[in-house]
């Protein structure tokens, strides 16, 4: 009969209406609050027509959601390197760089011209970038790494949108929490939570790193500064500090870095990640 | 479509048939790591109208040149021709002279070399003898050069091949357009009468069919009075799927004639494409048909392992890392059409109703893209010789810049969900809110007639194709990765109409359901498997030629890839492709769109166009 199609379609358009307002009593008018409905509207359950209601409300983004990238630093509370980069400067991630926006100035000793494995600047310009993810998978160190901080719109392009070294450095702890699972296995892979070089300097020492698992990351850390003991053999460094990178001579940059220091680490001081949250939208509200 | 019966039936034999017939005009293509036979351009016509009817290649699919500049100073035009029975594909070249270019056109022959063609001229500078329409077709009249030959550099050169010397280790950033050669990016050819285009803009382009709006009277005694009016549909239109643009000429409401104009989108890829090492490119092909970034990674990675397939260092991807791949280009092949239908019932005027539901499901899908290649849409996930990663345990998100609210699905009971219940659910009430409905069966049926034999001479590919009754799927026809040991049917319908073309993408996201339902089995039993081998960032790459080719949703995609170089660097195996094409099924497709329209409605132009299904990010590359 004529006209039965168009019923038969209607009906459908009348469905989605109803449910949308049966799942709104169904949550007794809290379908915006709390966690189950949270997960349960953006799952494979959610029925009826609703908006995501950015920016009150935002989609939660996996641990693999990649944005522009940051780089890894060694926490503020690092015994023996706190702040210290975990990239060496191999140049890798701006060969694999499709189009070509990391900008990378290898360190270098001022005294006698040898390459340090610490970058003395580091640039991406993220209005090339297009967050591909190829850095964070071939650094050889884990030192750079896909970030999910993805509101970063500026009124001037040409100033903001060039990220240098101290824009794009992140504790690891950072990476940490927002990519448990990948973190762990990657610290796996590396045969520790610590950077490759320390547990390359580890080992050369008789050491060994103690096994990753889910909740021990920050084991190391706590160790080492209860036991101000060297974890190499090293001879008296210069004291490095966080800011200013360190004139490693070249001969053993990585037993200097892991040499005996003052550690000016707080145990327990774990990384906060409310408190950085609130950094970062802190940081966007006086953007606007 | 072939009346007489086919008398060859492998490749070589073709070849051997061909030699027979043209002693004088074909030989075999002997250099290393190629195939297929070279044609001396002077036959071309008669050789291919031959393989046309007399030995069955009635499909041309893919058009493309190359420039050897240095290599051996000349240029090449290759086309890959197919029987629409299935089989391999028949590789023959044509050359010719880098400064006195030119082949002659097979539009007379295959039709569907038409825009291919165009593309050929403008990017290389090949003119096509007998070609009826030469001008250029992704670049505008005021545009120097050809950009695709080795000897022209763009407004930002640096340097011939990534990666780029400045960046490591005295990498001290500026941004390119501070060296911009050209000052304001643009450079005329010296003979462009530069206030002449400012007058008069495009005129040129059009000329005989005027500009705008020109109308003239049509007095026909018989008929009602009309106007003649010349319309651009476009470029800014929301039914032209992004900036596209449609020059009709119309008899009152009828289409008398229909020139699509595209390149506004148009970013050189191939040109970037070469600039870039083997795997640069990787999420370059996300953005092509960014609808199904997953299957645009399937094809390119499957062309560089045909060619890494002959390097001594070569492990072929794991069984797993095979059934994620389909289990990704299956689930896209979903996502598409859900856009497609969705949109295509956009153009009919259903406003955005069913377009939302289709993109609320599809949703789902990218959800579970995100999770595991780390994008909804630019996954960049197939690498040489595996996948980027395995599936994640769980798919786990949360609002980092938020909230930390969490949502914490296992993967496979997700994807279990998925497949056996959200997707045929949600397809099903698409169907019933669509397929019966007396609008839509009035709008669609009849409407943008597409018979068999104008497909397969327009070389139109996927769903177009398929609905005018050609059975023909790459994943049937010329199988790849373990799509021969699936069960599934290639969905066929037989009115080629609007309605056949609706129809058919239905009845394709169902066979995608059937084989995902094949594929679960398979994800469970190959737990645990590797799926990416050594990981290697500038592989070398054996000298040769390749083309791989899928089943893309919107048509066959196919990558035609040469690994070449000069000196040294072929010897070793080069980190950059000599030449990267990309045989896009909407640009291609687009070819048949004046055809189909003429003689229709101006409303029907937008619905016809609709139901092609293009993807501005491909067309105009
Ligand atoms: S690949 Fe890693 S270690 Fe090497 S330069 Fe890049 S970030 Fe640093
Ligand atoms: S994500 Fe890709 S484009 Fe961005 S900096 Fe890393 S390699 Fe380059």
């Amino acid at each position: 009969m004529n006209g039965m199609g168009l019923l038969k379609g209607l009906s459908v358009t009348f469905k989605h209406f109803v449910n949308t307002y049966l799942s709104d009593l169904r949550f007794a008018g809290k379908k915006y609050l709390g966690q189950q409905q949270f997960e349960k509207r953006q799952g494979l359950q959610a029925e009826g027509i609703f908006t995501v209601e950015y920016p009150d409300e935002k989609l939660a983004v996996p641990e693999r959601f990649r944005f522009v990238p940051f780089l890894v630093t060694e926490d503020a509370d690092h015994p023996e390197r706190p702040g210290h980069d975990w990239c060496t400067s191999c140049g890798i991630c701006a060969k694999v760089c499709p189009p070509q926006c990391i900008w990378i100035v290898r360190g270098q000793d001022p005294n006698t011209g040898r390459p340090v494995p610490e970058p003395e600047a580091f640039f991406i310009d993220i209005d090339i970038c297009m967050n591909c993810g190829f850095c964070a998978e071939f650094c050889p160190f884990d030192a750079i790494k896909m970030d999910h901080d993805y509101e970063m719109a500026s009124f001037d392009r040409t100033s903001a949108h060039i990220h240098d070294k101290n824009k794009l450095s992140k504790p690891e702890s950072y990476w940490r929490s927002i990519a448990p699972t990948t973190a762990l296995e990657e610290a796996k892979a590396r045969g520790g939570w610590e950077h490759p070089d320390i547990i390359k300097a580890m080992k050369k020492a008789g050491q060994t790193p103690t096994p990753p698992t889910s909740d021990n990351a920050r084991d190391y850390m706590e160790r080492a500064a209860a036991k101000p003991a060297p974890v190499a053999a090293a001879p008296a460094a210069k004291p490095a500090s966080a800011a200013a990178p360190e004139p490693a001579s070249g001969a053993a940059p990585v037993a200097q870095a892991t040499a005996a220091k003052p550690a000016p680490a707080k145990p327990g001081a774990k990384f906060d990640k409310q408190a950085m949250l609130a950094k970062i939208r802190e940081r966007k509200a006086n953007k606007q | 479509m072939v009346d007489k019966p086919i008398t060859t039936t492998t490749t070589a034999d073709t070849i051997a048939a061909l030699k027979e017939k043209f002693p004088d005009a074909v030989s075999d293509d002997t250099r290393q790591g190629y195939s297929g036979v070279v044609i001396d351009k002077n036959k071309l016509v008669e050789v291919a109208t031959a393989l046309r009817d007399e030995l069955g290649y009635d499909y041309l699919s893919s058009v493309t040149g190359v420039d050897y500049l240095g290599i051996s100073d000349h240029m090449e035009v290759v086309y890959h021709a197919y029987r629409t029975s299935g089989g391999p594909a028949l590789v023959f070249k044509a050359q010719t002279d880098r400064n006195e270019s030119e082949i002659p056109s097979l539009t007379s022959v295959y039709p569907g070399a038409d825009f291919q063609e165009r593309e050929i001229w403008d990017l290389y500078g090949i003119r096509f003898n007998g070609h009826p329409n030469l001008k250029r077709i992704l670049l505008w009249e005021g545009f120097d050069g050809h950009p695709m030959r080795k000897d022209w550099k763009e407004a930002y050169y640096e340097e011939e091949h990534k990666p780029f010397g400045s960046r490591w280790p005295a990498g001290y950033v500026h941004r390119s357009e501070e060296r911009n050669a050209y000052g304001h990016n643009v450079k005329y050819p010296a003979d462009l009468d530069l206030s002449r285009l400012n007058d008069t803009s495009e005129e040129s382009l059009y000329s005989g069919m005027g500009l705008g709006v020109d109308v003239e009277r049509l007095d026909d005694e018989t008929k009602l009075k009309t106007d003649r009016l010349i319309v651009n549909l476009g470029p800014h239109h929301p039914s032209t799927h992004g900036v596209f643009r449609m020059v009709v000429t119309l008899d009152g409401e009828t289409i008398e004639m229909l020139e699509p104009v595209m390149g506004y989108l148009h970013r050189n890829h191939e040109q970037i494409g070469e600039r870039n090492t083997f795997l640069h490119n990787m999420p370059f092909t996300d953005r092509l048909d960014y609808i199904s970034g997953m299957s645009n990674n399937l094809g390119y990675a499957l062309a560089v392992e045909q060619l890494l397939a002959r390097g001594a260092r070569w492990q072929p991807p794991s069984y797993r890392a095979e059934v994620i791949r389909v289990l990704m280009v299956e689930l896209t092949r979903i996502v598409n059409h859900y856009w497609a239908i969705g949109f295509f019932l956009n153009d009919l005027g259903a406003f955005f109703t069913p377009a939302l539901y289709a993109i609320a499901e599809r949703e789902k899908i990218l959800d579970f893209f995100e999770a595991t290649a780390g994008s909804r849409m630019m996954p960049n996930y197939m690498r040489f010789g595996g996948v980027f990663k395995d599936l994640p345990e769980r798919i786990r998100g949360v609002a980092n810049l938020l909230n930390d609210q969490v949502r914490d699905f296992n993967t496979m009971d997700y994807l279990t969900e998925l497949i056996n219940d959200r997707l045929p659910r949600s397809i099903d009430e698409l169907d019933r809110l669509i397929t019966e409905s007396e609008i839509i069966k009035t709008r669609c049926i009849g409407v943008g007639y597409l018979p068999a034999e104008m497909a397969v001479a327009y070389s139109c590919a996927g769903p177009l194709l398929r609905a005018s009754g050609v059975p023909y799927d790459v994943r049937r026809a010329d199988p790849y990765s373990i799509y021969p040991e699936l069960d599934f049917d290639v969905a066929v319908r037989y009115n080629g109409d609007l309605y056949d073309r609706y129809l058919i993408r239905l009845d394709e996201m169902r066979e995608s359901i059937r084989i995902l339902k094949q594929i679960l089995p398979r994800l469970e039993a190959t737990q645990g498997q590797s799926v990416f081998g050594p990981s290697q960032h500038t592989p070398r790459v054996p000298v040769g030629e390749s083309y791989g080719r899928v089943e893309n949703p919107k048509g066959e995609l196919g990558y035609y890839v040469v690994s070449n170089g000069i000196g040294e660097e072929a010897t070793k195996g080069p980190q950059n492709p000599w030449r990267y094409h990309v045989r896009a099924p909407s640009f291609i497709n687009l070819t048949a769109l004046g055809a189909m329209c003429k003689g229709h409605k101006v409303a029907d132009v937008v619905a016809i166009l609709g139901s092609i299904d293009i993807v501005l990010g491909e067309t105009d590359r």
